[in-house]
């Protein structure tokens, strides 16, 4: 891809906006479509778009093995970790009326918190996923 | 979408079918969006024509460009398909008009996510109150069979080296795994958001 000197510009010129928009996504679900499937979904294509035109070696140099698998586990800690959290302040499990002294506000927190866990394990796997296809060697 | 389903299924060239099932997606998307389900279509979208066609495209490079024609008569998996495709479609008419408001579907906790979500939640957005509140468990297995997938990944392909040697084992059986795992973790995703 070194000579596609388009491609190369064009891709750099996307890739701040698709993972600020991403962002979006992902904080703006509670009032939007979207949510934080969606939003790790699309933050992975920003980098897996990086992959694609600058080579698997710069993509893990941004995003190194060891970082991005433990983030996959990182993720499904934090939603079960707010699991936790709901049960050990008095409710339920998953329950987050109880995270702040108002009930609507805890639910706020609560799913703000878990929809970051959601995004944070689906943008990892998908990074995972994508360096070991695009790592393998034809046989 | 009948069309190009058709020409996924005629066409031998393995590139020609990877971009039309992203383009089959991308119309299944818009269809959501035609049915006032945004969230689905932005999910169909994100995940079918993008992440998809751009992993499939990945396959192909480890493999070969051309279907093989195939050696058996199309007829029995022909016969099973239309069968079944015919019991599914005498199931749907019983099932009640899309949109009706008596559906027990639409009697049981709908009007609750409706009208209580509202002061219960306080999000504008009722699908992420049920997704990520009503029905947290749910999205938490959904989280789980994401994370599971990734291992799986892993495992199967990072781990080689450690795990055995590469001689005892054929390449095109390791293929169908890996696209097994992947289709099931993008697969579950898209039916729970529909559920």
């Amino acid at each position: 891809m070194r000579h596609h000197r388009i491609l190369r510009i064009s891709a750099k010129l996307l890739i701040p906006f698709i993972l600020l928009f991403a962002l979006y996504v992902q904080f703006h679900g509670d009032f939007g479509p979207g949510g934080g499937f969606q939003a790790g979904v699309i933050f992975a294509s920003g980098f897996i778009l990086y992959g694609l035109v600058f080579g698997l070696a710069n993509l893990r140099k941004v995003a190194p093995a060891a970082v991005v698998e433990r983030l996959v586990a990182l993720g499904v800690l934090l939603y079960a970790g707010v699991g936790v959290a709901g049960l050990l302040m008095g409710g339920n499990y998953l329950d987050y009326s109880v995270l702040a002294k108002d009930p609507v506000a805890g639910q706020h927190l609560g799913i703000l918190l878990i929809e970051f866990g959601v995004g944070t394990t689906v943008a990892a796997a998908l990074i995972t996923i994508f360096c070991h296809f695009a790592g393998r060697e034809r046989e | 979408m009948a069309a190009v389903a058709i020409a996924i299924i005629r066409i031998r060239s393995l590139f020609a079918v990877v971009m039309l099932s992203g383009v089959y997606s991308l119309l299944a998307a818009s269809m959501f969006v035609g049915l006032d389900a945004v969230d689905v279509a932005f999910t169909e979208a994100a995940v079918g024509a993008g992440i998809s066609t751009v992993l499939m495209l990945g396959v192909l490079t480890l493999t070969r460009s051309y279907e093989k024609i195939p050696v058996h008569t199309p007829l029995l998996p022909l016969l099973v398909v239309f069968l079944t495709g015919g019991v599914l479609i005498y199931a749907t008419l019983d099932m009640p008009a899309f949109g009706d408001p008596n559906a027990p579907a639409n009697l049981h906790v709908a009007p609750r996510y409706l009208l209580e979500s509202g002061q219960e939640i306080g999000l504008p957005n009722v699908v992420t109150s049920v997704l990520a509140s009503y029905r947290g468990y749910d999205t938490l297995g959904e989280v789980t069979v994401i994370f599971t997938a990734a291992i799986a990944v892993t495992m199967l392909l990072a781990g080689r080296a450690k795990f055995g040697p590469a001689a005892n084992r054929r390449p095109g059986n390791e293929n169908e795994n890996k696209d097994e795992n992947e289709a099931d973790a993008g697969g579950a995703g898209a039916e729970d958001r529909q559920a």
